[in-house]
């Protein structure tokens, strides 16, 4: 993951005596019948970039606006540096949002969009161009001052609105899709210029995301939404290499399930059991992190990337499948093969291109052995 | 559709813009005629407008109307857009249904029912009719219009922007004023241009609501056209409908300009 | 923020209550009061000074009398009935004249259009009054519009137009066509050109790809348009009273003369209120045809 390497481990989540800057507790929010956030608990730190991850109506942005005052909670506290907000209306929080559509006022120029937030304050003229002026710098828009929202281009309205919501210095920055209306090239740029931002002013950022690859990218921690409920939070690297579900598993990058009756194994690693998955094919070797019982049904999740594909079996690995490529997806830098096994299962598996593409080993129909190692791939039980 | 326009279409183009514009060429024409004879043409003249800055009791009436007209659409564009914020951002209060009914129905009231019912109300409390009553009814028929259109602006109006102002620290009275106002300003000024023509236009409710004195320029017109056709009136149409046609013509080039003008901006703004 | 919320609503909420509720409402209970040669003339009037026996006693006094009158008169129900008529006809008309040019606009070239709707939308700015008198020098029996056909030799003696209801067809035709013609227009500029194209690309031939896919589409303009040009001509009063003559009969007319010429309050009051009686029914259509609209876009 492109995290930049911090010289001390950022994780205040994991220091017992840590304040967290915001405090969700049972967290609930009912509109009539329909429960959009349910019994939600949640702590983030001060400086931390932290991303609410989840498919369209999960809750996430009703989760945000509760934390900016648009919404107020129907059960549960929120507190903000230890101050309890049920009571306190969005102008008056030290939090600002960054909205979706951007919400820049048409009407007014980009040099004065910036400092809306500035004059409410009441802050001195000087203090103003100063700020402005800075906030101008940060974001690479001093030629635009003068211009309103609809002479500039959309990522550069992207930076008026970031511009725009740090300038009052908020301890908190909530981000609502803010990469969503640019393009695929411009959005991995902006990714980086927001965490160099983040990094440079140290404000706490919560980012409201659909796009798993951002969230992976930018976040120190990432929550995954779904129904109103929050999956699993954890670092990117966790979330990724550790889900502790199907869903989240299925939810981030691709994968594998095997489903399958699992009995522990004697006399091998800890936590060692072994998979029944199907007639005729060999349990899968697998490492489960907390006790599982004789018999229960488990999910095995294994990324494609962590599967190697050879005409004979690796004996490094602990575990082989035999079976036909059926296809053959081709993506220049990688291959994805998917391959069925006797018993019906499909597996795909990534290999990188490292040779040409003449000099190719496998092809359609090919029967290949699939080997993988023993903590490749995680036990899960739901 | 069809770039290039069928006969058909161009003759119903045709025949329906000279069925609309025909007769009011015809009075422009017929403006300029020496003969007080209407349907006899007898030469090009501009006596009767000449005629018209002479006659007194018509300024007077000219001037009585302007007055009605400025103060109703004023009060009116107030009124009406504080309804339309009602309507559109207050959710639900007591009485809301009857509020939205009472700004509906106006709408389509017959002119002469609401004349009728005002002018019964007048009487009822005692209040002498004049200018003033008959302001007081142009402003509550002409709200109702200002609220409709204001409100359909309101209606497709990006909420997040008062949120975002809201959220940057200014209340909601300050967002109002300095970001939801600018920004439904065109459509609070077409609500007053649409009020001020509709007071500069009635005809039925000031005649109800009107008292001895006062004179607005259409019952003038009335009680002269009501006589037959007259050269002096062609004249003051004539001044109407120029004033009218070259107020509505030039606002649409400046429309369109403006939104020319915006997309070559927002090139541009794409490009650097 | 309460207190504002409040005044807000309140200010209009108060301004429509006390000018277009009450003196409504003072026009039903007139229409149930009795003519007097009093000022004000009817009676009974309501005293407010006797508290709830001046309520009962003002109760009692009420009568349904000015509706049975309404009844009896043929003036009235005749007058109703035309009136009816003379709207029905004339928005018939209207959408006659209409449907072409509103056709022919949304066909024309895309850089057209903001003019011809700015050409569409400007005789309603100019005077009403002034639109309506305009016809009269052109319907007349020595107007514009016979001279010009004896000219031709078309007739041979001048037609009876003027102070005919056919003058009033017309007036309400030219001056309502703006309002027929923009939500026809509305609706066939959203149409989709491809489904014409779809239509006849299976087959169907130009005419029958109108009448089967344009028409039917444009549907929702029609019907507004019609309810927009139908209600305000129904209670219409300066279009017959300026080319109508004497003897056509419609029901503002008549209200309005019972009123200023007869002085007789409690008959034009109960007219009005059988007039909005009326009105009632194409008003709720309207608003339905207005909502169905509205969930079909949304």
């Amino acid at each position: 993951m492109a995290q930049v390497k911090p010289q001390i481990v950022f994780d205040p989540w994991n220091d017992p005596k840590a304040k967290p800057l915001i405090q969700c507790r049972s967290i609930t929010k009912r509109f009539g019948d329909f429960t959009a956030i349910d019994t939600i608990d949640l702590n983030i730190y001060e400086k931390e970039f932290f991303a609410l991850l989840g498919p369209s109506g999960c809750g996430k942005t009703t989760l945000m606006r509760m934390l900016a005052g648009f919404e107020t909670p129907t059960e549960g506290k929120i507190t903000i540096d230890g101050q309890d907000v049920a009571q306190v209306p969005p102008n008056k929080r030290a939090v600002n949002m960054m909205f979706q559509s951007y919400a820049l006022f048409p009407h007014l120029s980009v040099w004065e969009n910036i400092a809306f937030g500035l004059k409410r304050e009441h802050a001195p003229k000087e203090r103003i161009e100063e700020r402005v002026a800075e906030m101008l710098r940060l974001t690479r828009l001093e030629k635009f001052a003068r211009r309103k929202p609809h002479q500039i281009s959309g990522g550069q309205r992207q930076r008026v609105a970031l511009a725009r919501s740090l300038a009052k210095a908020p301890k908190l920055l909530l981000l609502d899709e803010p990469l969503g209306a640019l393009d695929k090239k411009l959005r991995q740029d902006t990714q980086f210029e927001l965490m160099d931002i983040q990094e440079r002013t140290g404000t706490t950022f919560v980012i409201v995301t659909h796009d798993q690859e951002e969230a992976m990218t930018v976040a120190s921690r990432v929550a995954v939404m779904n129904a109103g409920e929050i999956m699993q939070i954890a670092t990117p690297a966790d979330i990724y290499e550790q889900p502790n579900s199907v869903y989240v598993a299925d939810f981030i990058g691709d994968v594998n399930i095997i489903e399958g009756n699992a009995s522990p194994v004697s006399g091998g690693p800890e936590g060692a059991i072994s998979i029944a998955y199907g007639e005729g094919q060999d349990p899968v070797q697998a490492i489960a992190t907390s006790p599982v019982t004789e018999g229960a049904k488990v999910f095995y999740a294994i990324r494609p990337e962590k599967i190697t594909v050879s005409h004979q079996p690796d004996p490094d690995r602990a575990n082989h499948a035999f079976g036909k490529i059926i296809d053959i997806a081709y993506l220049g830098n990688i291959s994805t093969y998917r391959v069925q096994l006797a018993n019906g299962q499909l597996i795909s598996a990534t290999m990188t291109n490292a040779r040409r593409l003449e000099r190719r080993a496998f092809t359609w129909e090919d029967e290949v052995w699939l080997s993988w190692t023993r903590t490749a791939g995680v036990v899960l039980t739901k | 559709m069809n770039k290039r326009l069928s006969w058909f279409n161009v003759t119903s183009l045709s025949l329906g813009f000279a069925f609309l514009y025909l007769p009011m060429l015809i009075l422009i024409f017929y403006s300029f005629n020496a003969s007080k004879l209407v349907t006899v043409w007898a030469g090009f003249s501009t006596k009767w407008y000449v005629a018209l800055m002479h006659d007194q009791p018509f300024l007077d009436a000219a001037w009585v109307t302007l007055k009605i007209a400025v103060s109703s659409s004023t009060l009116a564009t107030v009124l009406g857009t504080m309804a339309a914020i009602t309507l559109v951002r207050m959710g639900r209060f007591p009485g809301r249904t009857l509020f939205s009914g009472m700004i509906y129905a106006p709408l389509v009231m017959p002119d002469v029912i609401t004349g009728l019912s005002l002018l019964l109300l007048f009487i009822a409390i005692g209040l002498d009719r004049g200018i003033f009553t008959i302001m007081l009814a142009h402003t509550t028929f002409s709200m109702c219009y200002v609220s409709v259109v204001v409100s359909s602006r309101l209606l497709t109006f990006d909420r997040s922007l008062e949120e975002a102002s809201m959220d940057l620290g200014a209340s909601a009275f300050t967002t109002f004023r300095l970001v939801t106002l600018p920004i439904i300003l065109p459509a609070v000024v077409s609500g007053w241009l649409l009020a001020f023509t509709l007071s500069l236009d009635d005809l039925v409710i000031a005649s109800f609501t009107t008292g001895p004195s006062s004179t607005t320029l259409p019952i003038k017109i009335f009680s002269a056209v009501r006589l037959g056709v007259s050269p002096e009136i062609n004249a003051l149409s004539t001044l109407m409908i120029t004033v009218v046609a070259v107020g509505v013509v030039s606002a649409s080039l400046i429309s369109k300009r403006a939104i020319i003008k915006q997309r070559r901006e927002e090139q541009e703004g794409e490009r650097v | 923020m309460n207190l504002r919320r409040l005044l807000l609503i309140s200010v209009p909420y108060l301004w429509l209550t006390a000018l277009f509720l009450v003196p409504f409402l003072i026009v039903v209970k007139i229409s149930l009061s009795t003519t007097a040669i009093a000022i004000p003339p009817y009676t009974p009037t309501l005293d407010l000074a006797q508290g709830w026996a001046g309520f009962k006693d003002f109760l009692s006094q009420l009568s349904f009398d000015n509706f049975t009158f309404l009844t009896q008169d043929d003036l009235y129900w005749k007058a109703y009935l035309s009136s009816l008529q003379i709207a029905a006809l004339s928005t018939l008309f209207t959408l006659i004249v209409a449907y072409p040019i509103a056709y022919g606009m949304a066909r024309a070239p895309d850089e057209w259009r903001p003019t011809l709707l700015m050409l569409i939308i400007l005789p309603f700015w100019t005077s009403f009054l002034i639109r309506v008198y305009a016809w009269m020098g052109i319907l007349s029996d020595e107007g514009l519009l016979n001279q010009f056909l004896l000219w031709l030799g078309v007739i041979s003696s001048p037609l009876h137009i003027m102070n005919t209801s056919k003058a009033v067809y017309i007036g309400i035709v030219y001056t309502y066509l703006p309002f027929m013609i923009l939500p026809i227009y509305a609706a066939l500029d959203k149409m989709d050109d491809s489904l014409n194209e779809a239509a006849v690309d299976l087959g169907a031939s130009r005419l029958s790809a109108f009448w089967l896919v344009t028409l039917p589409m444009s549907r929702p303009g029609v019907i507004a348009g019609c309810f927009l040009v139908f209600i305000p001509a129904l209670g219409e009063y300066v279009i017959p009273q300026l080319l109508g003559g004497s003897k056509t009969l419609m029901i503002g007319k008549v209200l309005w003369d019972e009123f200023f010429s007869n002085r007789d309050w409690p008959v034009a009051s109960a007219v009005a209120v059988v007039l909005l009686v009326i009105l009632i029914v194409p008003i709720v259509l309207f608003q339905r045809n207005q909502q169905k609209q509205q969930e079909a876009e949304s």
